[in-house]
């Protein structure tokens, strides 16, 4: 390796920060939750993770975590993905594709919105706590 | 490139010994053979500090903490954790034991042991791989040197440290700002050198050996920004050729910050140049002395010299010398990079920042913890340590190792600073931290200590290399049942001889150890010399088990487990020990059921 100047050191400095703050979890407050059980992964879960990752990263988003989980018992509506942002409802998508992911960050993550057209409702969470 | 999870393997010396690196190898196969070597990294990392419960694994983003790891669970983590999201939970750290009390505990933050530490010298290890620079470099590494070069002039940095308050953590606690003055202003010599100590010879201690197994640029940087300071331009690190991973890693350290132009000619451009060597030393506990330390670095025979002169004028091959601790240093960077001020918030009056501890002995969770000075005892013991094992009672904690002395119940809430463990008898010396309980005799751990010290004597000085002896000879004379009251006052004599006449550290404070335990466990010296008894049950010359005629119901389980076949005795008839041939063992002790064997 060729040695560094002050300019290539922080800039090399500043690439890897980004990398490496990824593993931090301390100052993270976005989950990105996505549904990775078999049905998950039939149904495309694996691409929409990916595609997460990519976008996330493209978008400089250094505050999220994602995350994965079982099946959420959903089946029929996989891939499903759980976005918890603060200080917004916490949302379930369904049949997340890539092109849906990419719109999640965007719109969700990155301007607040929720992508509408792709909620899923989400039951009471009674229902859930008594299941 | 992007990952979506981090497996963090512990790659320190508790965790690599019980096979950290297979599993740090099978994690990555199984990682390569699911076609995720995209998505997901496998780093080895520095020491967690929870060794007790080793080897750690650590995944993130979920930050779920694995402990005793072993190498065929990594198929379950890559398929479970990685693949299907669900933590596996069976070697999750189960806290039954922990205070937070929730049956399984997944993320460090909840975990006791971590809740009180604040990490500094610690910052990386664990969290970057450390045959890596540019992770560390990510993790503002060299951001203190490039300040340093660019920015501040060596005055500044000198004002900096002064702010911090920042004093010396391989023992004495001198404050650093100091040392670099009197180097930077000696004028007897151009040459000038930075010597790292890492010699860490106390019994018990692993602190400087894992920050430099998880973070040894942390120590080459704040060495180069002490060559600025003080006008040197060459740097040795001496350290114990027993540490082979924590030399490994520093040697791929050097090479690398030498390729990437942050070591050797024109650092950075500048035309400040510094260069590191590495120097094995054999061990001796007297080499890390400072003075021996620099004769051992010269080709000597490593014995002290008198001072003054002080390395800080007359050094290394008589030259103005900064010798710092391995500690001392990786604090360094962080106290350029955020201030002195912000240093200096942390801690107590005379002793700011951190310190490193070694916690050994008898804990429930032994390791490497960081905590703010100022911390008490009982903090460490019972809310980071986990309080006592097997429901035993705290008797001590042994700080400062050979050159200290003990710190007892009452002082539990005592703040832990330089100035006050020196009021108690102590040191806060270099972080060994020995915990002890009521089946510890006081008398022994003297001994032990003075055995320890009569042994690493250079022999040198008469007060050390004689009184010494003297001293353990008198120690293991009442231990074993012939002591006279007046040897205490002659034990007293001995140590006052020894610390006002030694030449160097080693024999000054040899008798801290007895001195600390006469002041603080008279009655147990007492007990031994007088009553003929050791009620710890440890000093087995003193020790006779008996048993008790009507207790005794004779199933023969004692006489079945005597080594030396002491015990006879019919079944069902009272048995009987032959004190003869007792070895003293305790095997009988423990296996009777019946509380019908006596220790006494
Ligand atoms: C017998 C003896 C052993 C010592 N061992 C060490 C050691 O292992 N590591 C260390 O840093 N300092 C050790 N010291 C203290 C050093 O002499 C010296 O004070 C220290 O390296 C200075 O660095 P500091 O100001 O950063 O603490 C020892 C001192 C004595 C008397
Ligand atoms: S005090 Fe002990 S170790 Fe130190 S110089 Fe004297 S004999 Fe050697
Ligand atoms: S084990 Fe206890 S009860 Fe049994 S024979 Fe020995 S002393 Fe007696
Ligand atoms: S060596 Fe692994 S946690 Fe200390």
């Amino acid at each position: 390796m060729a040695k560094l100047t002050l300019e290539e050191l922080r800039k090399l400095r500043d690439n890897k920060k980004h990398e490496i703050q990824k593993r931090e979890t301390d100052n993270k407050e976005i989950d990105v939750i996505v549904g990775m059980g078999t049905c998950g992964i039939a149904a495309g879960a694996k691409d929409a993770l990916d595609a997460f990752i990519a976008e996330i990263d493209k978008h400089n988003l250094t505050n999220v975590r994602i995350k994965q989980t079982g099946c959420m018992g959903f089946c029929t509506y996989e891939p499903t993905v759980e976005v918890k942002v603060p200080d917004m409802p916490d949302t379930i998508y369904n049949n997340v594709s890539v092109d849906v992911a990419k719109l999640i960050v965007g719109n969700h993550l990155v301007r607040k919105q929720l992508v509408s057209e792709h909620v899923f409702d989400r039951p009471s969470v009674d229902i859930i706590e008594n299941k | 490139m992007a990952y979506r999870s981090y497996i963090l393997v512990c790659g320190g010396t508790g965790c690599e010994s019980s096979h950290a690196d297979k599993i740090y190898q099978n994690l990555k196969n199984e990682i390569e053979a699911n076609k995720l070597s995209e998505q997901v990294q496998v780093i080895k990392t520095g020491c967690f500090g929870f060794c007790e419960q080793g080897p750690i694994v650590k995944i993130l983003p979920e930050n779920t903490f694995y402990v005793q790891v072993k190498p065929e669970d990594a198929k379950e983590l890559v398929d479970e954790h990685i693949i299907k999201g669900r933590p596996v939970e069976r070697l999750i750290y189960s806290a039954s034991d922990d205070k937070n009390r929730k049956s399984v505990i997944a993320e460090e933050k909840d975990i006791s042991f971590y809740q009180k530490q604040y990490r500094i010298v610690l910052r990386n290890c664990g969290m970057i791989d450390p045959e890596v620079i540019e992770e560390y470099i990510a993790r503002d590494g060299y951001a203190a040197l490039e300040k340093v070069l660019f920015d501040m002039k060596p005055e500044q940095v000198i004002d900096e440290l002064k702010k911090a308050g920042i004093r010396g953590r391989g023992g004495a606690g001198f404050p650093t700002w100091m040392k670099w003055n009197f180097t930077k202003g000696a004028t007897n010599s151009e040459t000038k050198y930075v010597v790292c100590n890492a010699d860490e010879g106390d019994p018990g201690a692993y602190m400087d050996r894992s920050t430099l197994e998880g973070d040894p640029h942390s120590v080459l940087e704040a060495m180069t920004i002490a060559g600025y300071t003080v006008g040197a331009q060459k740097g040795f690190i001496y350290i114990r050729a027993e540490y082979p991973l924590a030399i490994s890693r520093l040697k791929i350290a050097i090479q690398q910050a030498k390729d990437m132009g942050l070591l050797g000619d024109n650092i950075l451009g500048t035309d400040f140049s510094f260069d590191i060597e590495i120097r094995l030393g054999a061990g001796a506990f007297v080499c890390g002395e400072e003075t021996a330390l620099l004769a051992s670095i010269e080709g000597k025979r490593g014995m002290p010299i008198p001072r003054p002169p002080f390395p800080a004028t007359h050094g290394l091959w008589k030259k103005p010398t900064v010798i710092n601790n391995v500690e001392t240093y990786a604090n360094i960077p962080m106290i350029i990079l955020k201030g002195g001020d912000w240093f200096a918030s942390i801690g107590t009056e005379t002793s700011k920042g951190t310190k490193v501890f070694a916690l050994t002995g008898k804990i429930k969770n032994s390791g490497l913890i960081e905590v703010p000075m100022g911390i008490t005892l009982r903090e460490i013991i019972y809310d980071i340590g986990g309080g006592i094992p097997n429901g035993r009672k705290f008797k001590a904690a042994q700080s400062g190792g050979p050159s200290g002395g003990v710190i007892t119940e009452e002082f539990l809430d005592t703040p832990i600073d330089y100035e006050n463990l020196a009021k108690l008898g102590s040191i806060m010396g270099s972080g060994g931290l020995i915990v002890m309980d009521e089946d510890d005799c006081m008398l022994d751990i003297a001994k032990f200590y003075l055995d320890f010290t009569v042994d690493e004597s250079c022999g040198k000085c008469a007060p050390c290399r004689i009184g010494g002896k003297q001293l353990y000879g008198l120690l293991d004379k009442i231990s074993q049942g012939n002591g006279e009251l007046d040897d205490i006052n002659k034990m007293e004599d001995i140590s006052l001889a020894m610390q006002r006449a030694s030449l160097c550290g080693l024999g000054q404070t040899a008798p801290n150890p007895v001195a600390s335990t006469l002041r603080y466990f008279k009655d147990e010296y007492l007990e031994h010399i007088t009553d003929k008894k050791c009620s710890a049950g440890v000093c087995k010359d003193l020790l006779q088990f008996n048993i008790l005629k009507d207790k005794c119901v004779g199933c023969t389980v004692c006489a079945r487990k005597c080594p030396v076949n002491a015990i006879s005795g019919e079944r069902k008839q009272p048995h009987e020990i032959d004190q003869n041939a007792c070895i003293k063992c305790g095997e009988c002790y423990e296996a009777c059921k019946f509380q019908a064997i006596t220790r006494g």
